[in-house]
């Protein structure tokens, strides 16, 4: 019945655009052919090449008829004509009166035929005169050309040019979204510009139209439409902008369908948002939970190892830029891996060896101590690199955004840290599980007195146990480098965001870390819309501190007797 | 098994008798590890005990239920008749009366011999009693006279670190009597001593079982065969076995417990 | 005559009552009669800005000395001192702020000039009071002290100890300086406040007027001194120690250890609370800044330098790594991180006693047993 309906209304509507198309077209016959009845234009024929000739007029109020005209003619054509006659490239031929595209060449022009585009010879500068424009005409070309993309050959062109008129819509713009429509081949378009047509008919006098297209618009997922759904369902002067009560319930409805979607969608961005985030968390805190887990030992430098693995980043990247071919330029990140897992863990026995070792035992000289370091390399990479931020480029492969539906956008570089943050605590958990080396791991850190007593010599494990820890860290500087600024404070803005986690967590286990990091990710990402982000972090903060008093070792804590000591 | 059966004529007739502690169907599980699995276990005001058994029978997890350590997944732990220890923690037990000697000797080091005794010696507890207290003369009297008894007056002023091991031990046993409880829990007081000290410290708990209840928990045999008091034999987290030591050295039961596998 | 109290008059020989009374005649007496009535010129003059930087430091040592009492002794190491020292210091910059009256840049007599550019129309009720002298001053302790309290009786009280507390701490004190970075927080955001006129009617501007400033820092620190004296030579000093050194322990001869921490940490944040009240008059300004978690581990080292677990190490310490701070950052701004950061690894790993443990080997010839010992752990 409805679509009954609605298809007996479109066909009058049809025969009213095609009336005034009709219309139009004889105005342009008259434009076109007053001048052309003396001038004897080959092509006069073609309804294109007139609309071309007919910008060829004395007055700006005629030309501006012309471009309109040409502009609604939806040629593809007509967009290099217009684009050269807003440059300023469009000249008239003075033997044969007819319109050309003309650029200079040398000492004369290259002409260029508007209506093939094909070469049409040459010129001097005394065989053609050019057609001026003036900047109010320019600014007309610009709004033509911008509907005239509705029918360029590139489909990105065409999205774009169909948001940018549901956007701004010009005055024919029900007609233009409509003649569009009828060609467009791609369905995504093709919905794009239905949900255009939907919105201006929602003001249509035809009660049919106006609830065929609330039935359209109740499957968008888009907070603009929910607004123009949302006007219509408004009170002006006491009486209703619709004025018939079953379009206002398909309106409620349609309003109750696309919040629900929305929120959905809302949902969805806030975990991605969250995850990416808690994957950040996560790399920043694994390698603290290992060291902390095994040694029970804090290191606060630990940030500081993340702040060299992306230092080492834009090292690898410098070399690079100045020694590879850029062919290959985007694959400096892979090559920072393991450059910077290498350069972070020897730093990492460094300050084991040098400094940590003497202090087992003593926890919190450990944290003074490591603090000291921390400072140390603050100061020593200012020193050698400068104060400022480091430019460290995202190659090709990471750039960018992935849209999905309902607004929801998320750039590439964070989709990679997510999918990198699960490689590294994959092959982090299948190292500890399987190796040798994770084995006397985890002997250590449940007893170290028996792991010692049964021939581990805990000392090695120690120093390789803060390699890895520090290594991991470094790594994890790599993916930082990629979304923050490398600077030599940068590890100092993860440490306590990172200790939170381990703690949270529950120390020695990567199970806890893991859903420490997420989870607080998730959380901060869903209380920021609703607190600001930096109140946020405050609750997060607060709330930790609410958690451990509840459960002082954490999410996942060790059990028995020895957790005890 | 949920019942100790009495080995000795008169022991049977401990239950009637008022208890200074009470133990019933007490259970601990860690991580599925039992370490106490329904112990029942009376000790009479006044008495002294002996607990032994092998590692892991569940010596130190009673300790650690009595003393608000450990609180027990099932059962009853009454002091003196009437006050069930399950639901207190170690300050709360302590002030009622019960003091605890740990296995590894803990004193506090960086305090001295003399202070380590006053800051035991039963006092008020409050913060506000303690910031303001000042040493009387007859409080000061008896802190000698513990420094006596655990022959330490010559070291009173020497950090309680710098004692030797056996020291330690007695420096804590002598904590323990200036809480002046009515229920002392001693975890291997002899632990790493010389033979001398071992008897020297026989002579010292018999000297305090005359107006204490006190459990010792040991390895050593021959020093619980001299204390000359009833043994309970504890195995897998409940009593095995109790009566005098000769009674119990001849049980078969313990004797496979022992020397069995 | 108890051995205690012959300990404690050890502590308190009278070489030390000598030293003390010496210290405090000088920094009371001489230190303002050098500045005030000594000519510029003259070689014993003390410059204005040297007696304020010495009440800087003044403030500084009672900081340390809060931080002491709850470290050096109790054995918690907190990373959030900062935020009782900020509060303190923000208490008396909201009755500085509310003296300053019209001669603000809006001069708007009700409001501090933030309120005015944010557009409030009154002042927040957290700001009423504050025009007093006596409410801020009351304030200026009771707020660090009921932070110290609720923040050490939900730690305590859950036997958060060792590192976890620590970080807990350092957590805190990040999340005040989030707070207070955000304007709608009323303590004026990024800027803190500032441009303060005048304190109690006197001037800020007048020489007098600082150096009464900081003639009160420095009998606040004896004070403070002696506050701390009495604490830690009581018998609740001794059980702070034990619990130090064994808190179960503590727990089976029924002492509550909750109770011990929380009244020494409590009184450890209105100590800090006073210490940055004195700070703030003196350099003029207070923003979140003095809530940074870098800075409020620094305080841990000056602890440690001076020597913790006894009083005068913590002022000393104060004095020593702040004059170096001041040094460096007038001749080698950039060496400064350098050497603090040695400062932290050296003072842990070689001297853990610090100043006053080296003088104290020094003095009885322990030194070179210590450093073969240390050695010798080394090798094992």
């Amino acid at each position: 019945m409805a679509t009954g309906h609605s298809m007996g209304a479109v066909r009058p509507h049809r025969i009213i655009a095609f009336v005034g198309g009709a219309l139009l077209f004889l105005a342009l016959l008259v434009a076109v052919t007053l001048p052309a009845a003396a001038q004897s234009v080959p092509t006069a024929a073609d309804p294109f090449a007139a609309a071309v000739q007919a910008l060829d007029a004395r007055k700006f109020s005629d030309k501006a008829t012309a471009v309109d005209a040409l502009g609604a003619l939806g040629d593809e054509r007509a967009i290099a004509v217009l684009q050269a006659f807003a440059d300023g490239r469009l000249y008239r031929h003075k033997a044969d009166k007819i319109v050309i595209i003309a650029d200079r060449a040398g000492d004369g022009f290259k002409l260029t035929s508007p209506v093939t585009g094909e070469p049409a010879g040459t010129a001097t500068s005394r065989e053609i005169k050019k057609i001026i424009a003036n900047n109010k005409l320019r600014g007309q070309i610009r709004g033509v050309l911008g509907q005239l993309a509705l029918f360029s050959p590139d489909a990105d062109e065409r999205l774009e040019a169909a948001r940018n008129v549901i956007a701004s819509p010009p005055d024919d713009a029900l007609a233009l979204l409509k003649r569009a429509r009828d060609r467009e081949t791609v369905s995504k378009i093709r919905e794009t510009l239905e949900t255009g047509i939907a919105v201006f008919e929602l003001a249509s006098d035809d009660r049919a139209l106006r609830l065929a297209a609330v039935a359209t618009l109740a499957d968008r997922s888009d907070p603009d439409i929910k607004s123009a759904l949302e006007q219509r369902l408004l009170e002006v002067d006491g009486d209703a902008v619709e004025p018939d009560a079953e379009v206002r319930t398909a309106l409620r409805e349609a309003v109750d369908d696309i919040d629900d979607r929305l929120a959905l969608f809302g949902l969805a961005e806030n975990l991605i948002f969250g995850l990416s985030l808690g994957s950040v968390l996560l790399l920043a805190a694994i390698g603290l939970a290992i060291t902390f887990g095994v040694m029970g030992v804090i290191n606060m430098a630990h940030g500081e190892m993340i702040m060299l693995g992306a230092y080492t980043t834009f090292i690898v990247q410098e070399i690079f830029r100045s020694t590879m071919p850029p062919e290959i330029f985007g694959m400096y990140v892979l090559v920072s891996i393991p450059a910077a897992f290498i350069v972070a863990a020897a730093f990492g026995v460094l300050i084991e060896r040098g400094c940590i070792r003497f202090l087992y035992g003593r926890p919190l000289e450990t944290l003074l101590a490591t603090w000291g370091v921390s400072l140390i390399l603050q100061q020593l990479v200012r020193t050698l690199f400068g104060a400022n931020n480091r430019e460290v480029a995202n190659p090709d492969w990471i750039s960018g955004a992935v849209a999905f539906g309902g607004g929801v956008s998320v750039t590439v570089n964070r989709i990679y840290i997510i999918i990198f943050c699960i490689m590294v605590v994959a092959a982090l958990a299948a190292f500890i599980r399987y190796s040798r080396f994770g084995l006397q791991m985890r002997a250590v850190t449940q007893n170290r007195g028996m792991a010692s007593a049964m021939g581990i010599r805990t000392g090695r494990v120690d120093a390789l146990t803060f390699a890895l820890g520090s290594g991991i860290a470094g790594v994890a500087g790599v993916a930082l480098s990629q979304i923050s600024n490398v600077s030599p404070n940068l590890g100092q803005n993860f440490i306590v965001d990172s200790f939170m986690v381990v703690v949270f967590g529950g120390v020695g286990s990567i199970w806890g870390t893991i859903v420490g990091a997420f989870s607080l990710g998730i959380v901060n990402k869903f209380l920021e819309p609703v607190s600001g982000a930096i109140l946020g972090k405050v609750i997060v903060l607060v709330l930790i501190i609410l958690f451990i008093q509840k459960r002082p070792r954490g999410l996942f804590a060790l059990k028995g007797r020895a957790a005890e000591s | 098994m949920s019942m100790p059966e009495p080995t000795t004529g008169p022991d049977a007739m401990t239950a009637r008798e008022p208890s200074i502690l009470y133990l019933e169907g007490v259970s601990v599980s860690f991580d599925g590890f039992k370490a106490l699995n329904s112990l029942n276990l009376i000790i009479r005001r006044g008495e002294m005990r002996a607990i032994i058994g092998p590692n892991g029978a569940g010596k130190t997890t009673m300790m650690d239920v009595v003393t608000g350590k450990t609180r027990p997944d099932t059962g009853r732990v009454l002091f003196a008749d009437d006050v069930n220890l399950t639901h207190l923690d170690e300050t709360d037990i302590a002030n009622l009366g019960i003091g605890r000697k740990f296995q590894k000797p803990t004193v506090f080091e960086s305090l001295t011999v003399f202070e380590n005794i006053y800051l035991a010696q039963k006092t008020k507890r409050s913060i506000a009693e303690t910031l303001f207290a000042r040493i009387r003369g007859e409080q000061l009297t008896r802190i000698e006279a513990t420094l006596e008894t655990i022959r330490l007056t010559e070291r009173r002023e020497d950090l309680a670190g710098d004692l030797s091991h056996g020291q330690k031990q007695w420096l804590e046993i002598g904590m323990l009597l200036a809480q002046e409880p009515e229920l002392m829990l001693l975890d291997e007081p002899v632990a790493g001593m010389s033979d001398a000290e071992t008897e020297q410290t026989v002579t010292l708990l018999m000297e305090i079982a005359k107006d204490h209840s006190l459990v010792v928990v040991e390895h050593d045999m021959e020093f619980v065969r001299n204390l000359d008091c009833t043994v309970s034999v504890l195995h897998e987290g409940s009593v095995l076995a109790e009566g005098p030591m000769d009674t119990v050295q001849s049980d078969p039961r313990v004797i496979e417990v022992y020397l069995g596998r | 005559m108890g051995p205690i109290s012959s300990r404690l008059i050890a502590m308190e020989s009278k070489r030390s009552w000598a030293a003390i009374l010496t210290l405090a005649v000088i920094a009371i007496f001489v230190v303002p009669i050098l500045n005030l009535a000594v000519p510029e010129g003259s070689l014993f003059h003390i410059p204005t800005f040297w007696v304020t930087t010495l009440g800087k430091y003044l403030a500084f040592a009672i900081l340390a000395l809060s931080l002491d009492l709850i470290w050096g002794y109790a054995g918690i190491l907190s990373l959030g001192h900062g935020a009782f020292f900020g509060l303190g210091g923000y208490a008396m910059g909201m009755y500085m702020m509310r003296q300053v009256g019209e001669r603000g840049v809006y001069g708007n007599p009700d409001l501090p000039d933030f309120m005015v550019f944010l557009n409030w129309d009154s002042v927040p009720w957290y700001w009423l009071g504050f025009d007093q002298f006596w409410f801020a001053a009351v304030m200026v302790l009771a707020v660090p002290g009921a932070l110290g309290f609720v923040f050490g009786w939900l730690a305590f009280r859950s036997r958060i100890t060792g590192v976890y507390f620590s970080i807990i701490s350092q957590a805190m004190v990040y999340a005040f300086m989030l707070a207070f970075f955000r304007n709608e927080m009323g303590f004026g955001g990024n800027n803190g406040l500032t441009d303060f006129k005048d304190i109690l009617g006197f001037e800020l501007s007048r020489e007098t007027t600082k150096v009464g400033l900081y003639v009160a820092t420095a009998v606040s620190l004896l004070i403070v001194y002696f506050i701390c004296r009495a604490v830690v030579s009581s018998k609740l000093g001794r059980l702070l120690i034990a619990v130090r050194d064994a808190e179960n322990r503590v727990r089976f001869l029924g002492y509550s250890v909750t109770n011990a921490k929380l009244f020494v940490f409590t009184l450890s944040a209105m100590l800090a609370g006073l210490a940055g009240a004195l700070y703030v008059p003196q350099v003029g300004i207070i923003n979140p800044g003095e809530f940074a978690p870098a800075k409020s581990i620094e305080m841990a080292i000056w602890v440690a330098v001076g020597g913790r677990g006894t009083l005068f190490g913590a002022i000393i310490g104060a004095f020593a790594v702040n004059g170096t701070r001041t040094y460096f950052t007038a001749a080698a701004p950039e060496v400064w991180l350098f050497f603090l950061g040695t400062l932290f690894i050296l003072v842990t790993l070689v001297m853990p006693n610090g100043i006053v443990g080296v003088y104290k080997s020094l003095r009885s010839g322990e030194l070179f047993d210590a450093i073969r010992r240390r050695l010798r752990r080394v090798d094992a």
